[in-house]
């Protein structure tokens, strides 16, 4: 009985006596979240890098301003910054132009937050990988006639895959465990849901480890998807070492 | 710099490297100029139009908490690289108990956020502390009843578990022909490390060092949330007592760009001073 009342098993019971349902619906959110913040982290991240490597020096100059100031600013003071500031310009701008205030969903604006952070990111990623690519291909594909759109999406992208794809995955596990901070302005995601458990059951540890170890699964399957993904996108190249 | 990191080494992030940073020399162009004075004109725009009149009031705080953000930082980088060291060797050399027990602790740490780590090192263990009266009635209990000690540890734990990783790759990386040289020479094993081994790795792990060292002052805020005042906790507090949304965010985020910029600086000057040969 002593072992039984140590660790109370039944807490993570997925009936509503147990939390378990809860903190599964919690992780369910913060995937929702990072795999929106990560796709439009990326999508930020494929215009910067171009903008960067081909853009005027303006574009330019602005691209290296966003890209250092999101690195340098810790990622909880923007999460804040940009939660209350997005959802209060996305109001007054609507306010203008005269539809009136929404409510803003607290998914769509963790996905801006991470994608807005995630961006900065993956544009230094990109501009990388894109630079590793052998500046030859791209000129035969422009000697072939290819307009820059072609080039870039049948060239450019598929080539410097493969010197992405690490940098990439880096972003990914850090999207996954970036979600967390959304637990600070309030989203209930799985960190906030865990301490919203612990502080109802006042078993801290247990649910704490619990909410550990669904974080660690989600890191491991997804290591095991990169892994296939990055040995499919370097088929061709010869193994060093 | 290259970007592509080798596939097997997980790094934290990407943060900003001394060679970032613009020349001074840079600035003279004309787009750059008008493109300094728009920014100009904004800075003035948010220092005229936006409220400030809370400054001086919470100005002697603000400094105290920056003063606590760097003393987090500083403590738990040198902390953390300290136990990287063992945990970087240990995976390279180690018997395989001792190899698994670091690779898996590196795992666990890298594979779970850190304020997950923190609130369960805070309200977890600072729930079950107190019921043990062994703990209760030690000389640690003023400490272990203050939140800090805390936060202190989770930071520590998830610098070295970052920084472990690291201290393996550039472990591994020393040429196997300046040890054989340095075996022929007699050294033991002991001096070996010493005058070897450790400095070529914390050599080639500088670079990566400078990162991690920023990417630690921007996890510092979250020991906020644990009750530490650091000058996020302060700029909280700000924003509590008057209803100011923007302002403060706005301040406490130009105090973090320019602690990151003095590091990175700082770092920068620190890797000129260590001669390197070509490079």
């Amino acid at each position: 009985m002593a072992a039984d009342s140590f660790i109370n098993w039944g807490l993570l019971a997925l009936e509503p006596p147990g939390w378990g349902g809860v903190l599964l619906h919690g992780l369910l959110n913060s995937i929702q979240i990072a795999i929106g913040g990560y796709a439009f982290g990326l999508l930020l991240g494929v215009g910067g890098a171009f903008g960067k490597l081909y853009g005027g020096p303006i574009l330019r100059d602005l691209m290296e301003c966003y890209t250092t100031i999101v690195r340098a600013v810790p990622e909880l003071v923007l999460i804040l910054l940009l939660y209350y500031a997005g959802t209060d310009a996305l109001n007054q701008l609507l306010g203008l132009i005269g539809i009136g205030t929404v409510d803003i969903s607290g998914l769509a604006a963790g996905i801006f937050v991470i994608g807005v952070v995630q961006g900065a990111y993956s544009t230094e990623v990109l501009r990388g990988a894109i630079k590793a690519v052998p500046a030859g291909q791209i000129e035969a594909a422009r000697a072939y006639g290819m307009s820059p759109f072609k080039v870039m999406t049948r060239v450019t992208l598929p080539a410097m895959l493969p010197y992405a794809i690490p940098g990439l995955s880096n972003l990914w596990l850090i999207a996954t465990k970036d979600t967390a901070l959304l637990a600070v302005v309030g989203f209930s995601e799985l960190t906030l849901v865990t301490r919203q458990a612990a502080g109802a059951t006042k078993a801290y540890i247990l649910f704490f480890c619990a909410a550990g170890a669904l974080y660690l699964a989600l890191t491991l399957v997804s290591n095991f998807f990169i892994k296939i993904i990055e040995r499919h996108s370097r088929r061709g190249f010869v193994e060093q070492s | 710099m290259t970007d592509t990191t080798p596939p097997d080494v997980t790094t934290h992030a990407m943060a900003i490297l001394p060679e970032d940073l613009p020349t001074a020399g840079s600035f003279f162009k004309p787009h750059r100029i008008v493109l300094l004075l728009i920014a100009a004109a904004l800075v003035f725009c948010v220092a005229w139009f936006m409220r400030w009149d809370w400054l001086p009031q919470y100005l002697p705080r603000l400094g105290y908490g920056i003063i606590v953000t760097l003393a987090m930082l500083f403590s738990t980088s040198i902390l953390g690289f300290l136990l990287a060291v063992p945990l970087g060797l240990v995976q390279v050399t180690g018997p395989w108990p001792l190899k698994a027990l670091a690779s898996g602790f590196c795992t666990i740490i890298r594979g779970t956020p850190l304020l997950l780590q923190l609130w369960l090192l805070y309200y977890g263990l600072g729930s079950v502390f107190p019921q043990f009266p062994a703990i209760r009635h030690s000389f640690l209990w003023p400490y272990l009843r203050e939140s800090w000690p805390y936060g202190v540890a989770a930071l520590t734990i998830s610098f070295a578990a970052y920084e472990g990783e690291v201290m393996r790759g550039a472990f591994t990386g020393v040429p196997a022909g300046e040890l054989e040289a340095a075996r022929a020479y007699g050294m033991s094993r002991w001096t070996l490390f010493r005058r070897i081994w450790l400095p070529r790795a914390i050599h080639r792990a500088l670079p990566t060092l400078n990162g991690e060292t920023v990417l630690q002052l921007k996890a510092t805020p979250l020991v906020a949330t644990i009750t530490v005042i650091d000058v996020y906790a302060v700029i909280s507090k700000v924003r509590q007592d008057t209803y100011i949304t923007y302002e403060p965010l706005l301040l406490l985020a130009l105090i973090y760009m320019c602690l990151t910029g003095i590091l990175v600086v700082a770092f920068r000057y620190l890797e000129n001073r260590i001669p390197t040969r070509g490079a």
